[in-house]
């Protein structure tokens, strides 16, 4: 459990983090999400003592942060940042054993750790292990970018915009990876993004930020139906709230009794799905199955009503 | 820039320097003078020798500048060149022989304009021709090693020790060893104190930009005082030094020979050094830099591990720089007795003997060549390792 | 910026004074001069020497200037790739040759006097403006190029109204570096008899007279100084001209 305790951080005077307090919970993904000048990433770095709070503190299982010299505190939680900040000189594996070596980890844990990790994100040892980053693609370059970070086992993972410089494609394979990864690890993660779709995708809990304070927290659905503020609703983006609220909702929900024309959608499909094959279709209800079987329907009436049942 | 690029057929830099080596054999290609000081009689590549032993020189000579003309071929561009080097050497030496026969016991022969014309375009094609063939720092290693492997061997043989210039180190060898020895020393003397002192306080600088703004401006401004100025400064500074402080004098800093010459070679190297250790330090990518500190490592690890790795090939070149600047610097040392390839410039130009100018000038060109070409490979090899990111 | 004004104009009144008014620094470099020796050089004026080193090393920039510029628009023309290759091996190898020994080789070849000084100032001066040019007109934006052929410019006018002036800051550096060792080459060439400041050094060595190295190495060192730091100032404002 990672618990955050009124920190603040002044430069100049100036508040660029005011007073935020909140409690993650270990195994989670929590997102931090805000416009340039937020403070999101003054917040993620003062966590691992980049920067260092003007006051507050943060404890981490119970531990204040500020017991152990930042270096070796840094040490235990991982850090993954845009443009990955791989070592250009060092090869893949030298450069996801950096952690592990600091540790004083023996040579061969090291490299039974590094192919274990390169396997977990898809990439042969054989094939990866002694190229250097410049002859990865972007993708692959993050993906070495966050197997580093993951290296120690850390109690934390911090990223800071970890996606932002893939483009479109890579970015959604590259946010599904770090959620497949994350529920077979286990692992709690923070990550700071200034993209609300990024954040609501991921993110367990989600943090909005706003002028150096944390204006909300909460699930996903609590953020896309009760903004707490014009900010918030406006981050979400007014237009498309009810899409993003059905994109959240299972279609299990909303199954009634029925018939309905056409190719049945999955149980755990989105309502979002849905509406798009209805709208596709030009059909007024989707059939619904479960364990390949028809069990139900889903109407556009219902979906619409769910949808702007918030309006 | 490729072979292909370049088109089939002529090459154009061949046809340039088959035009100039054809103007440069009408020009006389060695001289005879009845002594060592006055001024001699040139004569023309066809008429150093009897026919029988100058026409095959010069076919050789003549045939690498033919084969340049290949375009498509830098291989044969190359051995062309290296035919036309190995022609003048003939020429040369059985010249010589030929020339001196009978001219005299003071009578003195030595390379004319033509000679080093044809040399220096020949020495460019083989430049030229390299520039194509690229090729890696192991193998240009290996050519240098065998180029002075080659040059050693002819200068031992004696092939050339008919030439003024040899006969002038024949009567200078011991002379010639200890300037060897001192130049050296001076080059890399002041390149190991520039070092000594300007790697910590580039390191220094990369810490503190107000400490940066303070020493490369002051650098910088020691780099603009021409040289002659600076070794004569040195003169009455370390002149004071030396007379107000008996153990400097003990150890020999006085205001004349070795002490002010070393002193104001430092001075020079110091910029290139700091302001490369500079930049080469703050070319770690910032992502990188972060990176490291958000993993936990402390300053001194990413100094080591991040930071001068991944600079090191910029630190270098700025040591080729200090190494090729002091090397021709040194030559100054001669004006005020700190010894070096200088004292024999300036004595040569003293007394108008052009071969003791060439005994001081060429062995300084050649040291000041295969540094630069030695750092330039380090360089290399110090890239080695992909560091552009995409 | 205030201090620097103030103190590059100290430095040029007091350039002014050694060369015009040498007479005023008597008490100064008297400590240094040996007993009964001449403490001012007065063997020929101080202005006349300054005006000659100052002209010599203009002419060879000159040349130097005016053929590395043309010779790297040549090489950087498409008709004159094959010779690219080579120009960065000559440049490159070219400025290992050290001044000195360039100076101490033309004088077998052209003798002594302003000549050889002359040709090796402008040999040696070649290679930086035609490194600096060939790197700015090889290294053009080429979104820049493009609009400039978009909108209907022939090769003469991209060439003088967009490739030069967008290279000018880069080859003036050229010329600033290949300046200042000019001025100092030149005053290696008072050993080969042509009519510079070093004249006053050399006197000084050769007679053990500090007075006359301190005093010829104060204003060729001043000289340098200024003028490197002038065309400094001349290239920075270039630059910010063109928004650099």
């Amino acid at each position: 459990m990672i618990e955050i305790d009124a920190i603040t951080k002044c430069y100049d005077g100036q508040p660029a983090v005011d007073a935020v307090s909140m409690t993650v919970e270990s195994g989670t993904i929590t997102a931090i999400v805000g416009t340039s000048g937020s403070g999101k990433t003054t917040l993620l770095r003062m966590i691992n003592r980049l920067v260092e709070p003007s006051s507050g503190e943060v404890r981490i299982n119970g531990q204040s942060t500020r017991e152990e010299k930042p270096h070796l505190l840094r040490r235990r939680i991982g850090y993954a940042i845009q443009g990955h900040g791989l070592f250009p000189h060092q090869t893949v594996a030298r450069n996801i054993g950096t952690v592990p070596r600091l540790l004083g980890w023996s040579k061969d844990k090291v490299r039974e750790r590094v192919d274990e990790l390169l396997r977990l994100f898809s990439m042969e040892p054989e094939e990866f292990r002694d190229r250097y980053p410049a002859e990865l693609s972007g993708g692959q370059q993050q993906r070495v970018g966050v197997a580093r970070a993951l290296a120690s086992r850390p109690d934390l993972l911090l990223m800071d915009e970890p996606f932002g410089a893939l483009d479109p494609i890579i970015r959604t394979r590259a946010q599904e990876d770090l959620r497949q990864i994350q529920q077979k690890l286990g692992s709690t993660i923070m990550l700071v993004t200034h993209d609300m779709e990024e954040a609501i995708r991921l993110g367990d809990r989600v943090a909005v930020m706003d002028g150096g304070k944390l204006v909300q927290y909460g699930t996903p659905a609590e953020i896309i139906a009760e903004p707490a503020s014009d900010f918030v609703a406006h981050m979400v983006g007014d237009v498309e709230r009810p899409l993003r609220l059905l994109s959240l909702l299972p279609l299990g929900d909303l199954v009634e009794e029925g018939e309905a024309e056409g190719e049945p959608l999955p149980a755990e499909a989105s309502l979002r799905e849905a509406l798009s094959a209805c709208l596709w279709n030009g059909k007024q209800a989707v059939p619904v199955e479960r364990d390949g079987k028809v069990v139900g329907r889903v109407t556009l009436d219902a979906i619409r009503a769910r949808a702007g049942h918030h309006g | 820039m490729s072979i292909r690029t370049a088109g089939r057929g002529l090459s154009p830099p061949g046809l340039l320097f088959a035009m100039l080596g054809a103007a440069a054999l009408a020009l006389p290609f060695m001289t005879l003078s009845p002594n060592r000081i006055v001024s001699g009689q040139g004569v023309a590549a066809w008429a150093v020798a009897a026919p029988g032993i100058a026409l095959p020189g010069l076919a050789a000579v003549l045939a690498g500048l033919v084969l340049g003309l290949a375009a498509a071929y830098p291989k044969l561009r190359l051995a062309g060149a290296l035919a036309g080097l190995a022609g003048l050497l003939w020429l040369l030496s059985q010249g010589a022989a030929a020339l001196l026969d009978g001219a005299g016991e003071y009578a003195r022969v030595s390379p004319a304009a033509g000679f080093w014309c044809l040399g220096l375009v020949l020495m460019l094609q083989v430049a030229d021709a390299m520039a194509t063939l690229r090729p890696g720092p192991g193998l240009r290693a290996l050519l240098l090693a065998a180029f002075l492997a080659v040059l050693a061997a002819i200068l031992w043989s004696g092939l050339l020790s008919d030439l003024s210039v040899m006969v002038e180190y024949a009567s200078r060898a011991r002379a010639f060893r200890d300037a060897t020895l001192r130049h050296l020393g001076l080059a890399f003397g002041s390149l190991a104190a520039a070092g000594v002192i300007g790697f910590p306080l580039g390191i220094l600088c990369h810490r503190q930009a107000t400490l940066r703004g303070a020493t490369l401006p002051v650098l910088s401004f020691l780099q603009t005082i021409p040289s002659l100025a600076m070794f004569g400064l040195m003169i009455p500074i370390l002149g004071w030094v030396g007379a107000t402080f008996p153990a400097a004098r003990a150890v020999g800093i006085a205001g004349i020979g070795f002490a002010p010459a070393f002193l104001a070679l430092v001075l020079y190297s110091l910029l290139p050094v700091v302001a490369n250790t500079v930049a080469g330090l703050a070319s770690t990518p910032p992502a990188a830099l972060e990176a490291a500190r958000g993993m936990g490592m402390t300053a001194g690890q990413r100094l080591w591990q991040v930071e001068l790795p991944l600079g090191l090939p910029v630190i270098l070149a700025g040591l080729r720089i200090v190494l090729v600047q002091n090397v021709g610097l040194a030559v100054i040392a001669g004006l005020i007795g700190g010894g070096g390839y200088g004292t024999f410039v300036f004595q040569g130009l003293n007394q108008t003997a052009t071969d003791l100018i060439l005994l001081g000038a060429l062995p300084t060109v050649l040291l000041a060549l295969v540094a630069a070409i030695v750092m330039d490979i380090l360089v290399e090899l110090a890239r080695r390792t992909p560091e552009t990111t995409p | 910026m205030k201090w620097g004004a103030i103190l590059r104009l100290v430095l040029v009144l007091l350039l002014l004074a050694l060369v015009l008014r040498p007479g005023w620094f008597t008490p100064v470099f008297a400590p240094l001069a040996p007993a009964g020796g001449p403490v001012i050089y007065q063997r020929s004026s101080l202005l006349s020497l300054s005006l000659s080193h100052l002209g010599l090393v203009a002419a060879a920039s000159g040349a130097a200037t005016l053929i590395a510029v043309t010779l790297a628009v040549l090489v950087t023309r498409p008709a004159g790739t094959a010779f690219r290759p080579l120009s960065r091996t000559i440049t490159n190898m070219g400025q290992t040759f050290p001044p000195v020994a360039v100076l101490a080789l033309a004088v077998p070849a052209l003798g002594f006097g302003a000549g050889p000084t002359l040709v090796a100032l402008f040999l040696y001066g070649l290679l930086p403006i035609f490194e600096n040019a060939m790197t700015a007109l090889s290294t053009l934006p080429p979104a820049t190029i493009e609009a400039a052929r978009g909108i209907g410019l022939n090769r003469w006018q991209r060439l003088t109204r967009v490739e030069l002036p967008l290279a000018f800051p880069v080859i003036l550096a050229g010329i600033r570096l290949s300046v200042v060792i000019a001025l100092g080459t030149a005053t290696i060439g008072s050993t080969v008899a042509a009519r510079t400041l070093g004249e006053v050094i050399i006197a000084g060595l050769l007679t053990n007279n500090t007075a006359f190295v301190l005093q010829g190495g104060l204003i060729v060192g001043l000289f340098a100084v200024l003028i490197y730091d002038a065309l400094s100032q001349l290239e920075s404002r270039v630059s910010r001209r063109l928004g650099r």
